[in-house]
């Protein structure tokens, strides 16, 4: 490993948002498309520590849009996602979850994070998820993701915030009504999700 | 006529109003919701116990499958 410091990565970002976003733990629920690109640019940003749950592997067909590579094919998501981001930041803690989120766990694995990212498929386990933590932690922000794919149409996606959830996407878009998972859209959603996270934390007293 | 708020909408109220009759009258089709009555979260096995008080504000977020 090179001998580097936080100030080598890190140096060209203004020390107040640098102060302010360095000692949060920021949960992700979900490695797939959204997840893995939160992930990667959540740890440019310099952020202290990550949680991420997902029980999956990495497969051929999540190339066209996660943050995977051939070679990681096999691998459960977080391990690769651990990999892939210690080769970004080496100063970022990960703590990993290989477990399907239930409404058992939800309050367990996320109970330490500061903002929870919703980066789920299915729309019943978003629901599960989001009744939850909000359940549990009223008080803490959720920055969730509704209608995320297809392509064009960018003006349409928004933030919508209701209480401590912030809605980030479309809200139209979905897989069945023959909304292809596209990678640039999906980066995009993910990005607003990051983005949010950071204004969340550096406009906090 | 006494109202209730639904994402912005006014609509009337009515004695015994539950989250499921406010979900029928605003044709939301959408299965996956969260849905919020004056801040306080409504789970979905209380939409059809849980009675809006009159003047109430409800939001309702869509929940679309994708990640």
């Amino acid at each position: 490993m090179m001998n580097i410091n936080k100030e080598d990565l890190f140096g060209k970002i203004d020390p107040k948002i640098r102060e302010k976003i360095a000692n949060k733990t920021i949960g992700i629920a979900g490695a797939g498309g959204l997840g893995s690109n939160v992930a990667v640019s959540l740890a440019r940003c310099g952020i202290d520590k990550l949680v991420i749950a997902d029980f999956d592997k990495v497969e051929y067909p999540n190339l066209n849009r996660q943050y995977y590579f051939l070679d990681q094919v096999g691998m459960y998501k977080v391990d690769a996602l651990y990999e892939t981001i210690k080769r970004i930041n080496p100063f970022i803690k990960i703590e990993k979850y290989k477990t399907e989120l239930n409404s058992l766990n939800v309050k367990d694995i996320f109970s330490k994070v500061d903002i929870l990212v919703e980066a789920l498929d299915k729309a019943e386990v978003k629901q599960m998820l989001i009744e939850n933590w909000t359940e549990h932690f009223p008080e803490k922000p959720i920055i969730i993701a509704s209608g995320v794919y297809g392509f064009g149409d960018f003006e349409k996606l928004r933030i919508k915030v209701v209480d401590k959830i912030y809605i980030c996407g479309d809200q139209v878009t979905e897989i069945k009504n023959d909304f292809s998972p596209l990678s640039p859209k999906i980066g995009i959603v993910s990005n607003m999700q990051s983005d949010l996270v950071v204004k969340i934390l550096v406009n906090e007293e | 006529m006494e109202k209730i708020t639904v994402n912005g909408h006014l609509i009337d109220w009515e004695k015994n109003l539950t989250v499921r009759m406010v979900l029928k009258k605003m044709n939301y089709v959408f299965k996956m919701l969260v849905i919020k009555v004056n801040g306080t979260l409504v789970k979905k096995e209380d939409y059809d116990t849980f009675i809006i008080p009159k003047n109430a504000e409800v939001k309702v977020i869509h929940l679309i499958s994708g990640g």
